[in-house]
């Protein structure tokens, strides 16, 4: 005999209100997160902006090519990292087996983490294009560059998030998803064309990159960032922006996949 | 006897005939149990003895392999948000880590129920007060068991499952939180409760069941477990400077004999039944086939 209804729990989306609020506030009062994930991709910035201003041609510095790079590379920390390693700690440590004890609907869960992800990554990007345009003269985009941008950044974001939250299923805790997922974000940085022009990596460090959505995500910021006189030094000589859609896209239904098969609620049972 | 009574649909819990097995192992093997509504019902059994994992099938956290189980008259399996609205669990491994304080973990938690209490109350049913704007890192062992218990009740749960919420407690924070206990009772709230601390379960239970090698092997109340109403009286006493000891179903009859054969007090006197501790041993410590 149940007395309670249906009817008289929170809604749903009053309860997502809840979990953002939450989210937003383990992110922002945790200073590992925050210098990790916010002040890292700045201080890269302001480190490579300073060493390495050389030209690239067409009188576009190096600077201009590191903004859609390093932009590129905070979107990643913001989401697949932040995610992997967040969401591995909370499952390790009974954070996540105690919601599921709750009434909690378990989208609420997931919208929460999304809006962490969107927030964070709306800071980086403004903190990094603002450093970029008052100390290194860096153009910002203009008309339909900010329509690519938006789409590239947001189809990219939600691509890693989903990847970082099955990645967070592999790991035993968090600082073993930390072990695992820098030294390979790391890596992917330095092969996807984020601290070098991607046309200096070598041809089959490209084949590999182009497996995964750094790479993609970094080629559609340069669109936006270069003057299309540069296209002709990308692989394909082109922006190919209807391929990165396409792989992001991808990425985004691998990801969603393998979330669905992959989560739980609560570490392995192993009694 | 699963066969032969359906589970009480009007209990706060009724089990019959569960089974969990790990491989090939039964962790739980042909468990049954009845607890009423308004009880604080005890769980003992040594490490390994399916505890946990009865208590987790119940919490509808683990699926059961075989058995019949109804929580609040809904089987775990197909709990929905209501039901959890009506559950309150503190886990045996307590809530992890977070930046927020006690009083925001409070009022994000009490947003997931439909007729939360008021996060400031419960803090203060739990001591925590002068702690409602710190965070979990800064509290003490006890401190945080006591948030736990918190965030277990502030969505006015009905029925409450306890999963060793004293463990690593010192004696003091033991019998706070044991008042705390009382008062939950004093609200209505049924209770289950997992304790390795038999003082524990004979202060606050009214009934106590014992588990080992997967099954319940005996419920009573604490001072009849066992048989221990019944067991005979142990005295002891010194004579002729040895020290005597004596087992008998009468011990006032004995008693008074042997204070008519010594002059004045009788030396050492001592009269004993069996602890809680001594027939638990025992029970546990007996195969059970």
């Amino acid at each position: 005999m149940t007395a309670t209804t249906e009817r008289s729990l929170p809604s749903v989306a009053a309860v997502c209100r809840t979990r953002a609020g939450v989210e937003l506030r383990e992110f922002f009062r945790q200073r590992e997160s925050v210098v990790f994930t916010l002040f890292f991709p700045v201080i890269l910035l302001l480190v490579f902006g300073a060493v390495l201003d050389y030209d690239l041609g067409s009188g576009v510095s190096f600077t201009q090519y590191f903004m859609a790079g390093v932009i590129a590379a905070g979107i990643l920390g913001a989401s697949l990292q932040n995610m992997a390693i967040g969401i591995a700690t909370e499952r390790s440590d009974g954070t996540l087996k105690g919601l599921a004890g709750t009434p909690m609907p378990k989208s609420a869960y997931f919208v929460g983490k999304v809006v962490q992800v969107f927030v964070v990554t709306v800071a980086i990007v403004v903190i990094l294009l603002a450093i970029g345009a008052v100390f290194y003269d860096i153009d910002l985009p203009s008309g339909t560059g900010w329509l690519t941008f938006a789409w590239v950044a947001a189809l990219g974001s939600a691509a890693c998030t989903l990847l970082g939250i099955a990645i967070s299923s592999l790991a035993r805790n968090g600082r073993s998803a930390s072990a695992t997922v820098t030294p390979v974000a790391l890596v992917l940085q330095f092969i996807s064309g984020v601290f070098f022009q991607f046309s200096e990596v070598p041809t089959w460090l490209q084949t590999v990159a182009a497996v995964f959505p750094l790479k993609w995500m970094a080629q559609g910021l340069r669109s936006v960032f270069l003057p299309d006189a540069l296209a002709a030094q990308e692989p394909a000589g082109s922006w190919e922006l209807g391929r990165v859609a396409l792989v992001l896209a991808a990425w985004c239904v691998i990801g969603l996949l393998l979330c669905v098969r992959t989560f739980r609620w609560q570490d392995r049972v192993d009694r | 006897m699963a066969e032969q009574t359906p589970p009480d649909p009007d209990a706060a819990i009724s089990v019959r005939g569960l089974v969990k097995r790990y491989g090939d192992r039964n962790a739980v093997d042909g468990l049954d149990l009845d607890i009423r509504r308004g009880e604080i019902f005890a769980l003992l059994g040594p490490n390994g003895a399916g505890k946990t994992t009865t208590v987790e099938v119940l919490e509808g956290y683990r699926q059961r392999d075989g058995g019949e189980v109804r929580v609040l008259g809904i089987d775990p399996a197909d709990g929905g948000r209501s039901w959890k609205a009506e559950l309150g669990i503190v886990l045996q491994s307590g809530a992890g880590d977070s930046q927020l304080t006690c009083l925001e973990l409070l009022r994000a938690q009490a947003a997931y129920y439909p007729d939360p209490r008021d996060p400031a109350e419960v803090l203060e049913l739990v001591g925590l007060t002068e702690k409602a704007g710190s965070r979990g890192r800064t509290l003490s062992g006890g401190q945080r068991r006591r948030l736990d218990v918190a965030l277990g009740i502030v969505g006015r749960p009905r029925l409450l499952f306890l999963d060793e919420p004293t463990t690593g407690f010192d004696p003091e924070a033991r019998r706070q939180f044991w008042s705390l206990i009382r008062s939950l009772r004093d609200l209505g709230t049924t209770m289950l409760l997992t304790t390795h601390y038999l003082d524990e379960a004979e202060e606050l239970a009214d009934r106590v069941g014992v588990i080992t090698r997967g099954r319940l092997v005996e419920v009573a109340v604490p001072s009849a477990l066992g048989g221990r109403g019944q067991a005979p009286a142990v005295v002891s006493w010194s004579e002729d400077g040895v020290r005597r000891t004596a087992e008998t179903g009468t011990p006032t009859a004995f008693v008074a004999e042997l204070a008519a054969r010594f002059p004045g007090e009788v030396p050492d006197l001592a009269v004993a039944r069996p602890t809680l501790e001594d027939v638990y041993l025992r029970m546990i410590g007996e195969p059970v086939v």
